[in-house]
């Protein structure tokens, strides 16, 4: 009877332990951080990283700080529309406001006819210009930038 | 939500998506949640199984088929999830099957044990686990259709002063309805009698009123971080920004007062604030809250005499052992957590029928009996998962009214498992109030699933790969135009 009361108490123990663990590799998943210290997982990311690409767009101020997106090539719309990729809530903002996209390697910013104006570190965007990696571009009281 | 696209244009995102790295499809995890489902529903049959052997009842395969049924019900809910919300998070899930079916287990053991009993009023104990597989069964199809029919979170935004109304009337109805409606039980008018079916609407205006303060919030956000007066380091709200705040602490006293219920009150309060708090992150919010909160509560204190039972028999239960509406109901929990200890009784072992309310307010302080503090421990371990995972799909999420939903609604089953636990163990006043998922109530059970589905359907949002981008039709190919756009928008 001691051994099944115990018993039930470590199974119970163990499903947390599991649910932790599904917990721990989904973190990175959803987030597109990746989970540089874990051997093994995603290598096909490791060989990427080599090269200076950036992998995902950081939100470093404005409402939706610390929010990310990983980057996977498709453009990136910013804006007040539902449909944007990064949707801003922001006076400031425009409905669609700028998109970043990739040409090549290299990441382009655009302005989309903002009201406002979209800056790259302080120039203003007026033709699609290339986004270095850690510039910040403000978009309204937003500031993203890429980091590989 | 797009608008029609016309056809034939160019579009930038198109041509920008084939050049790029595939590979990095989202995983939907889903294997992993049927794996973690069939833990929680070998768990759940294991707990059965103790249980019958401690009650020295005969065992047949009728419990094997049992657990087996169960992880049918949850297959179901499973392939639901499948269906309509493939990219929702593995983990919610087999949490969820897990309290349930430990709830399961433990009504119907406190059955076993008040078999026979009969009160003082001359009536037996009816059992009710039965009733209670049934509720398990109407939630996981309200779950699923909450799926099926709530394609995007965003909708719900839409209806948010709908919502908000219908949440509130929901919420006041018992207190104000007469007594043969509205009968008042155990001291609080929180039920509403329809036929034979007894409901508690304030279960169901708990998720109404957190989907139109999200909505409310988002609309009206840059209202409440407009800086009024510095004090002590922190920007004070503007007066006349304190508007919904004062109205959340209005009801919140309303529903105080009239229908006695303080769990409720104080979630209620607590869901607004914590709302609050995420839509601006101004600590000063909070400070002004409990402040208020705190005030109200000693008024409260000063003027109704169930408020001053409360406090006293949370001061001391042991002295006011004896006393009619005293510190009995504590007391036995108290002696009943003691008893467990480290490792706990055992299931089936302990003595569930010395726990007043065993099966509703007090079904933790029966858990923390037979399983003892390390089984406790895992229980709330497994809440604790539950809530990190809504919070993780409410922080991954891109628009603000899912981040606040999704935030308040994980809030907000932490929080009442805060008021149960913290009431059976004496640290904070005992409030008359379900623990999700694990106690007797078809109510209770029913809205919480709706809950489940709700953060599901936003962590989907949240994992899901973004669709192709759309194509925009005011602004035909830019990227393969070397002009500049200097038209402004209307």
């Amino acid at each position: 009877m001691q051994l099944t009361r115990a018993g039930f108490l470590v199974l119970l123990w163990l499903f947390v332990l599991a649910a932790l663990r599904v917990v721990r590799s989904d973190l990175y998943a959803a987030s597109g951080l990746r989970a540089s210290g874990l051997p093994g997982f995603r290598r096909s990311e490791k060989s990427a990283r080599g090269s200076k690409a950036p992998r995902q767009l950081v939100v470093t101020h404005g409402a939706l700080t610390g929010t990310r997106i990983s980057l996977d090539g498709r453009p990136i719309l910013i804006g007040r529309a539902d449909d944007s990729t990064l949707v801003l809530d922001d006076d400031f903002a425009s409905t669609r406001h700028a998109r970043l996209s990739m040409r090549g390697t290299d990441w382009y910013v655009e302005d989309l006819g903002s009201t406002n104006g979209t800056y790259l570190d302080r120039a203003k965007v007026t033709a699609p210009l290339r986004v270095p990696l850690g510039t910040p571009i403000r978009i309204g009281k937003t500031v993203i930038e890429l980091r590989s | 939500m797009g608008s029609p696209v016309p056809s034939g244009e160019g579009s930038p995102g198109a041509s920008a998506a084939t050049n790029t790295s595939p590979g990095l499809k989202a995983p939907t995890r889903r294997g992993t949640e049927l794996v973690m489902l069939s833990f929680a529903a070998g768990l759940v049959t294991l707990a059965l199984i103790l249980v019958e052997l401690n009650q020295e009842r005969s065992l047949s395969l009728r419990i094997l088929y049992l657990g087996l049924a169960y992880l049918g019900l949850f297959a179901c809910a499973h392939l639901a999830v499948r269906r309509w919300a493939p990219y929702a998070d593995p983990a919610i899930l087999p949490c969820v099957a897990l309290l349930n079916g430990l709830g399961l287990v433990v009504i119907h053991r406190i059955d076993l044990a008040l078999e026979g009993t009969v009160f003082p009023d001359g009536s037996t104990w009816d059992p009710v686990a039965f009733k209670q597989v049934i509720w398990t069964g109407i939630g996981l199809l309200l779950f699923a259709a909450t799926l099926k029919f709530l394609p995007d979170h965003r909708m719900l935004a839409r209806f948010g002063y709908t919502f908000g109304l219908v949440g509130l009337v929901a919420l006041l109805l018992p207190g104000v309805l007469p007594g043969f409606i509205a009968p008042t039980i155990n001291g609080a008018k929180i039920w509403l009698r329809v036929g034979p079916l007894s409901i508690q609407p304030g279960e169901f205006a708990k998720i109404l009123l957190m989907v139109f303060f999200a909505a409310f919030l988002v609309s009206k956000r840059d209202l409440f971080t407009v800086a009024g007066r510095r004090f002590l380091g922190m920007d004070l709200p503007r007066a006349r920004d304190l508007g919904p705040l004062f109205a959340a602490w209005g009801v919140t006293v309303a529903v105080m007062v009239l229908q006695k219920d303080l769990g409720s009150s104080l979630l209620f309060f607590g869901i607004v604030l914590v709302l609050l708090y995420i839509a601006t992150e101004r600590a000063a919010w909070v400070v002004l809250g409990l402040g208020m909160f705190a005030g109200g509560a000693v008024v409260a204190w000063k003027l109704f005499t169930h408020v001053q039972q409360r406090v006293a028999n949370w001061q001391d239960p042991i002295a006011r052992y004896d006393v009619v509406g005293g510190g009995y109901q504590i007391s036995q929990s108290l002696f009943a957590l003691a008893t467990g200890g480290i490792g706990g009784a055992g299931l089936g072992a302990g003595r569930p029928e010395m726990i007043p309310e065993a099966n509703t307010d007090f079904i933790t302080a029966v858990i923390g009996e037979e399983l003892g503090f390390v089984g406790f421990a895992a229980l709330l371990l497994v809440y604790m998962v539950f809530a990190l995972r809504g919070l993780r799909g409410a922080i991954a999420v891109r628009d603000s009214f899912g981040k606040l939903l999704g935030g308040g609604l994980a809030f907000a089953v932490c929080f009442q498992v805060f008021i149960v636990v913290g009431g059976i163990t004496k640290l904070i006043p005992m409030t008359g109030i379900t623990a999700p998922f694990l106690s007797y109530g078809g109510s209770s059970l029913l809205a919480n699933y709706i809950l489940v589905a709700l953060l599901l359907r936003i962590s989907a949002a949240a994992r899901a790969p973004q669709r192709i981008a759309k194509p925009k039709p005011q602004q035909p190919a830019i990227a393969d135009q070397h002009t500049v756009m200097v038209e402004r928008p209307k």
